[in-house]
């Protein structure tokens, strides 16, 4: 169930992500919420479902993109490894912690997204931290409203039944 | 509760996963020779394999074959050893064959060169007792010696005959403290008489202001009788000047006694030797030396 939940996460996030497309800053997308639904699903379900989530998801990425397949599949796979680990090693239920992870999960794919590209001589990045900062910032400030909004979601709910209840 | 052991060996998996997007990523992109990153690798590192594989491959046959190449070297090694052990023996003896060859070629030159009568005599034993430096000759009565002809060998004089049996004689050595033989300095021609002393000779009856030298080499003179004239006797070894008439002498042998094997016989009756004294070294000397062995 839990499977299916983060399958439906990725779905949208792509659907989302492919709607936000055009909002690129510096040749990078300003956003990248697939890799927010995977940092997301590692500090709630841990590594080893954060990995394979950014892998699937990585992997579709790339196939929905012009890259190549695996690069983003790699970045995330580890992204999601690491933000599972640190998740389970630290509590990371404030803000600023999430925030900081959300900031170190975007610098890191990034890093290993360029690098491989760069690695391989098939593209090339003069200067992108103007656009690594902006992405880190974006995804960032997306993943905080999103937890914020789904640990909210039961506390509505039942606060809605109670209220018809009454 | 496969998933749970699988959640178990994260690290494993996370390698795995790594890998795998590795490999995916390495069959899209080429190498600036155009081959597959994935090809390139996969071929380097099977190709590492197989060096690997064949070093190990052949590390084991080249251990395997000296093994048994080992084997085979030991046997052979024994082999060897024993073909060395036989060529030893076998070079031995054709030494022997040689020395005793070169022997009797010296032994045949002297003959050949001395016109004196002589026979070829093989030493077949020594002295029984160390004071007296005898050897035993094969040759008796039956082939015509005589008690005091003279025995010589290619180096020098050795002795003479003592005690002829019918088939062997024994030869008292020049070098046997009763044994003595007129001699001459080859290069000053100043005479004396050489004794033996039980293992050297000594020049006795030298006067004080003759010309003698140490390395002076000694040859018969023939005065008294028995050894024909001009045989070596030995060179001078050391000189003892003293206050009287005549000086100590010492006389190193020119025939090494020790390893005699044969000699010649001289079959001249010494006393006809004297009388018609013919020498191979100084046969101007003759007359004269047999004139004072007369006397």
């Amino acid at each position: 169930m839990k499977a299916v939940g983060v399958f439906v996460a990725i779905a949208l996030a792509l659907a989302l992500q492919t709607t936000l497309a055009r909002f690129l800053v510096g040749g990078i997308a300003a956003l990248d919420l697939v890799l927010v639904v995977v940092v997301y699903v590692a500090l709630t379900t841990g590594p080893v479902s954060g990995m394979l989530a950014g892998s699937a998801a990585g992997i579709i990425q790339d196939a929905l993109s012009s890259g190549l397949i695996g690069v983003g599949g790699l970045a995330k796979s580890i992204v999601g490894f690491c933000a599972g680990v640190v998740g389970q090693q630290f509590i990371v239920t404030a803000a600023l912690p999430r925030f900081l992870m959300f900031l170190g999960a975007t610098a890191v794919h990034s890093g290993i997204s360029m690098g491989l590209y760069v690695l391989l001589g098939l593209r090339s990045f003069p200067s992108p931290w103007a656009a690594v900062v902006s992405q880190a910032l974006g995804n960032a400030a997306v993943g905080m409203i999103a937890f914020t909004i789904i640990e909210a979601v039961p506390g509505v709910i039942e606060r809605r039944r109670m209220r018809r209840r009454l | 509760m496969a998933l749970l052991d699988i959640r178990q060996r994260t690290g494993y998996l996370f390698i795995a996963v790594i890998v795998a997007h590795i490999i995916l990523i390495s069959a899209q992109v080429n190498t600036r020779r155009g081959v597959p990153v994935l090809e390139a690798v996969t071929f380097g590192v099977f190709a590492e394999v197989q060096r690997a594989a064949s070093l190990v491959i052949s590390g084991v046959r080249a251990s395997w074959s000296d093994y048994f190449a080992l084997q085979q070297v030991r046997q052979e090694n024994e082999r060897l050893q024993q073909e060395l052990a036989r060529l030893r023996i076998t070079l031995q003896q054709e030494r022997a064959l040689a020395q005793q060859s070169r022997m009797l070629q010296d032994l045949l030159t002297l003959k050949s060169g001395t016109p004196l009568a002589t026979t070829a005599a093989a030493v077949i034993g020594s002295g029984a007792s160390p004071d007296f430096r005898t050897i035993t000759i094969d040759k008796g009565t039956a082939e015509g010696l005589r008690p005091d002809m003279s025995v010589v060998a290619p180096a020098g004089v050795v002795g003479r005959v003592i005690t002829p049996s019918a088939r062997a004689a024994k030869v008292q050595l020049l070098i046997d403290r009763n044994a003595a033989a007129a001699a001459v300095v080859e290069r000053s021609r100043a005479q004396g008489v050489v004794e033996g002393t039980g293992g050297n000779l000594r020049l006795n009856y030298v006067s004080g202001t003759a010309d003698v030298k140490v390395g002076d080499r000694l040859v018969t003179s023939g005065i008294e009788g028995i050894y024909p004239k001009g045989f070596v006797i030995g060179q001078i070894e050391s000189i003892q000047r003293g206050a009287g008439e005549f000086s100590a002498i010492v006389v190193t042998p020119a025939v090494d006694f020790s390893s005699l094997e044969a000699v010649l016989v001289v079959l001249t009756p010494p006393s006809s030797d004297v009388e018609e004294s013919t020498t191979p070294a100084d046969s101007e000397g003759a007359a004269d030396t047999t004139a004072q062995g007369r006397e």
